[in-house]
């Protein structure tokens, strides 16, 4: 079980990020990743393994001030 | 007195980033995505600010933000509002960063600094602007900083090392304008004011409360080097027509500064000459 953006989510055991924004269907969305607070560079993110228990934050941009 | 702009059509610079408009606009409170593009292009800006939140996919019918502002053209500024502490502060700048990196965008290297005090003023925490800043800094970031309009204040941002010192005119999303100008007037002259060992070059931005045309007018009279602002235009009841309100303000304010206002005078001067009137002058 993992925690993303503050919910939960039932995953098939360890996975990459890649395979969890693909699951999160966020491919081809640029965002931002945290794994238990801390930023996962995008440019690390291929070789990053989820587990169990983690909590994920993905951010993007949205309209602000 | 605050050194002018020499000429009318001089550039501002912010950290490796030259700019030739001096509005710099937000992106959020728009009714439609369609209306801010259209806003954003008719207000001429260069610089647009974001926010980084949660991911939440797309909007409503399946798009973002990101599909509406061409990144080729503007300058992406992610800020960090919504943090109420130095720690929060440089870790949502750091996913800005992150983010920006991606698309290849010169913001990347930016970030709009805000700490805020409390939700209900929006002000920001002055001790954790500075503590964030500092640790930006050392980051790497180019630190645009979002602060009152307390001239001490925006002494020690600058000297923490921000590359822009961005005084409110009035709290954030008010509509109130200019609200203390000559607070506004004291920041510029100790940021700029080489008497007061200031730097001509020092860009400061008045963020935050603008309202109306007039309100950029005067800020821009006042001898900011350039106006941040988001509602004044997102909420106007015709946000494309008004940015391109703003657009002219902008320029009327910077063009009346660098051209030299004249000197207030409690009596009148005519305009019109004495010498050769017709009629005679009652007491003379």
């Amino acid at each position: 079980m993992l925690t993303v953006n503050g919910a939960p989510l039932e995953v098939n055991g360890n996975m990459t990020l890649p395979d969890l924004l693909d699951t999160l269907n966020l491919t081809n969305h640029p965002c931002a990743v945290e794994v238990n607070a801390s930023l996962v560079p995008h440019d690390q993110r291929k070789e990053f393994v989820v587990r169990d228990g983690d909590s994920v934050e993905v951010v993007t941009l949205v309209g602000g001030g | 007195m605050i050194a002018t702009p020499a000429t009318a059509d001089e550039s501002l610079q912010i950290g490796d980033v030259t700019l030739t408009s001096r509005l710099l606009v937000g992106t959020g409170k728009y009714p439609t995505y369609e209306t801010m593009q259209a806003a954003l292009d008719a207000s001429g800006c260069q610089v647009v600010t974001v926010a980084v939140r949660r991911e939440r996919l797309v909007d409503d019918e399946g798009r973002s933000l990101l599909d509406f502002i061409d990144t080729d053209r503007y300058t992406i500024l992610p800020n960090t509002a919504g943090c109420f502490n130095a720690e929060d502060a440089v870790r949502v700048a750091h996913l800005g960063r992150d983010l920006l990196a991606q698309l290849g965008n010169p913001g990347a290297s930016w970030v709009k600094l805000e700490v805020l005090g409390d939700r209900a003023t929006l002000l920001p925490d002055p001790v954790g602007t500075l503590e964030a800043c500092r640790q930006l800094v050392d980051d790497g970031f180019t630190v645009l900083c979002y602060a009152s309009d307390d001239p001490i204040m925006a002494a020690r941002i600058r000297d923490a090392g921000a590359a822009c010192v961005m005084p409110a005119g009035s709290p954030i999303g008010s509509g109130r304008g200019i609200a203390n100008p000559s607070a506004i007037h004291l920041c510029l002259a100790l940021l700029k004011d080489p008497a007061h060992g200031g730097d001509t070059s020092f860009p400061v931005i008045v963020d935050a409360g603008v309202g109306t045309p007039s309100d950029v007018t005067i800020a821009m009279e006042l001898g900011a080097d350039g106006v941040l602002l988001n509602t004044g235009i997102a909420h106007a009841d015709d946000p494309v027509q008004m940015a391109t309100a703003m657009r002219l303000a902008c320029q009327a304010g910077y063009l009346g500064c660098a051209s030299g206002r004249i000197p207030r005078t409690l009596h009148a001067n005519a305009s019109s000459p004495w010498e050769g009137i017709v009629v005679p002058i009652p007491g003379e």
